[in-house]
């Protein structure tokens, strides 16, 4: 699946919620399956620390593709972290630096992902689009 | 029999209709609003001053002689007066208008700090909202003044043996909040009051989060100075007060230089204004110490005392029904509270239920709330916090706890 695929795959899988709660409890239910990084890879300098929750990230490059895990203390937060790196895990650099994330928006998560809502979601982003460049 | 009771009749359904925002919608759902503490909504008079100002009487004050610039002083220094009076402050030049709470901290820190020498200690509490630390930190840092900190009890209490302890003579001032921003408790000014006078220090109540909710009276409580916001008293934001005793006010050396603040400027040697355009440099926040008036106004018709009691039934209704919640434990169970409910749930993260609440069209407050250090001693990452307002009722506490039901039931 390519990566506008991906994007594309979720914006259908939310298309069903017509209301707020219940998109929640599918995020909140993706925050609680999925492991994300591993406690030793929990370390100081993964973290960013958002003023409501805190995010984990770890950055690779694994034969020319981005790997990412993440996560966070916050279960929603992990939730919405679970589509990022559903979407940009496993994809090249080029691809995760320049691709517009239009999923969010289309799933009205964007609130989620404004600096000012101070969860670390902005400031992960960002670090997953730098480590892209970085890379390319 | 002739009284000077004149005071309204508490009914919330009344009060309602004079705060347009509380009749808005949020995320489809009717607005339930418990992030008082954070700052309060508006009253329609105070809205409509705002317009009336600058529809009509806008003009720069204190420097014109034309009619609208003697308007708009007269407005500006009436509203001194009226605040004045609320607060029973002796004279009007010891009414400062400022930014807000931590502008009026940050003035004392810069200007009365001025006097402070190295060595000379500064008391604060472990419950100190970030701008009643900082400002000290920054204080001691320029002049190698010295911090102490009154520790708490689990319940979110002053201990008060160890202030005894930390007071000494070497105290130049304490600086403490009245009530607590999140854990609602009332402190024990009075007695701090009068204890640090007895060694000759000063005192300065942040009363921020007392303003709205008890009646202050600076004569009797006796404290140098008493800092608040006017947007937390129903009032605009970016502006605020800070009562100083003249005698006082009058040692301090100015804090910011500017226009109005002076009496004569020339290049050799500028003198300054007297009290309280001293401390008041600059063209101020002109229509928001007007509306502060108006929204002190509007407060004054009501009884403090029904205020009080009606947050505080409200307050207990909501610690009660959060009870029932497994695994939902109070945070600051002070024997004085007012209406503030702070809580934490067991592994679950304040962030993730004040989303859930906010879907719900609940806004409460989630973090930290500029306490980090309270956070680390309860060793937390931050509370949800309701806090109330006079215009809060128990319908809205039983949508906010059937809402909490279904946050929790999707979290768990
Ligand atoms: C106890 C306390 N002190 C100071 C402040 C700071 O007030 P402001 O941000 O209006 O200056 C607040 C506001 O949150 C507060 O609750």
């Amino acid at each position: 699946m390519t990566l506008e695929e991906k994007q594309q795959d979720i914006i259908d899988e939310f298309a069903i919620f017509d209301d707020w709660m219940d998109k929640y409890e599918y995020i909140i239910e993706l925050g609680k399956e999925l492991p994300m990084i591993s406690e030793e890879n929990k370390t100081d300098d993964k973290l960013i620390e958002g003023c409501q929750s805190r995010v984990w990230l770890n950055t690779d490059v694994v034969d020319g593709k981005m790997n990412f895990t993440a996560d966070s203390d916050a279960i929603i937060t992990k939730g919405i972290i679970g589509l990022l790196v559903r979407v940009l895990d496993g994809e090249t650099p080029k691809d995760v630096a320049t691709t517009k994330l239009r999923f969010i928006q289309e799933i009205g998560l964007h609130e989620h992902l404004s600096p000012t809502r101070s969860n670390g979601l902005a400031s992960m982003v960002k670090r997953m689009k730098l480590s892209a460049i970085a890379a390319s | 029999m002739i009284t000077d009771d004149i005071s309204i009749p508490f009914d919330v359904s009344r009060i309602r209709t004079d705060f347009p925002t509380l009749h808005r919608t949020v995320n489809g759902k009717d607005l339930i609003y418990f992030d008082n503490g954070a700052t309060s909504q508006k009253p329609k008079v105070v809205i409509d001053a705002i317009t009336e100002y600058y529809t009509n009487n806008n003009a720069n004050i204190h420097r014109g002689v034309h009619f609208l610039s003697q308007l708009a002083t007269a407005q500006y220094e009436d509203a001194r007066i009226i605040i004045q009076k609320y607060i029973n402050a002796p004279l009007s030049e010891e009414v400062l208008f400022t930014k807000g709470t931590t502008d009026s901290i940050n003035l004392v820190a810069n200007s009365l700090g001025e006097l402070f020498t190295e060595g000379d200690e500064i008391i604060i509490s472990a419950m100190e909202h970030h701008s009643n630390i900082v400002p000290w930190q920054m204080l001691c840092e320029r002049k190698g003044c010295i911090l102490k900190v009154i520790p708490i009890n689990e319940a979110g209490e002053l201990i008060m043996d160890e202030f005894d302890k930390l007071l000494s003579t070497k105290t130049k001032l304490v600086s403490i909040t009245h009530i607590s921003n999140t854990l609602g408790t009332i402190n024990p000014i009075e007695e701090i009051i009068e204890k640090t006078h007895n060694i000759g220090g000063y005192v300065l109540i942040d009363g921020a989060q007392s303003i709205q909710h008890i009646k202050i009276d600076v004569q009797a409580l006796d404290c140098d100075f008493f800092a608040f916001s006017a947007h937390k008293v129903f009032g605009p934001t970016g502006i605020g007060i800070l009562y100083g005793k003249k005698e006082i006010l009058d040692q301090m050396p100015p804090y910011q230089g500017g226009g109005d603040m002076i009496a004569k400027v020339t290049f050799e040697k500028t003198t300054y204004n007297e009290l309280p355009h001293k401390f008041e440099a600059g063209t101020p926040n002109i229509s928001g110490g007007i509306c502060l008036g108006t929204a002190i106004s509007y407060l004054s018709e009501f009884d403090l005392g029904a205020i009080h009691a009606h947050e505080t039934e409200l307050a207990n209704y909501a610690e009660e029904k959060l009870l029932e919640f497994d695994g939902l434990r109070i945070i600051g169970t002070a024997e004085k509270k007012t209406s503030v409910v702070s809580f934490v749930v067991d592994g679950i993260h304040p962030f993730d239920l004040g989303t859930l609440l906010d879907k719900q069209g609940i806004a409460v407050r989630t973090g930290h709330h500029c306490t980090q250090p309270l956070m680390e001693f309860y060793q937390i990452p931050g509370t949800v916090r309701a806090s109330f307002a006079f215009y809060n009722t128990k319908e809205e506490i039983d949508v906010f706890i059937r809402a909490m039901k279904r946050s929790l039931n999707m979290l768990r």
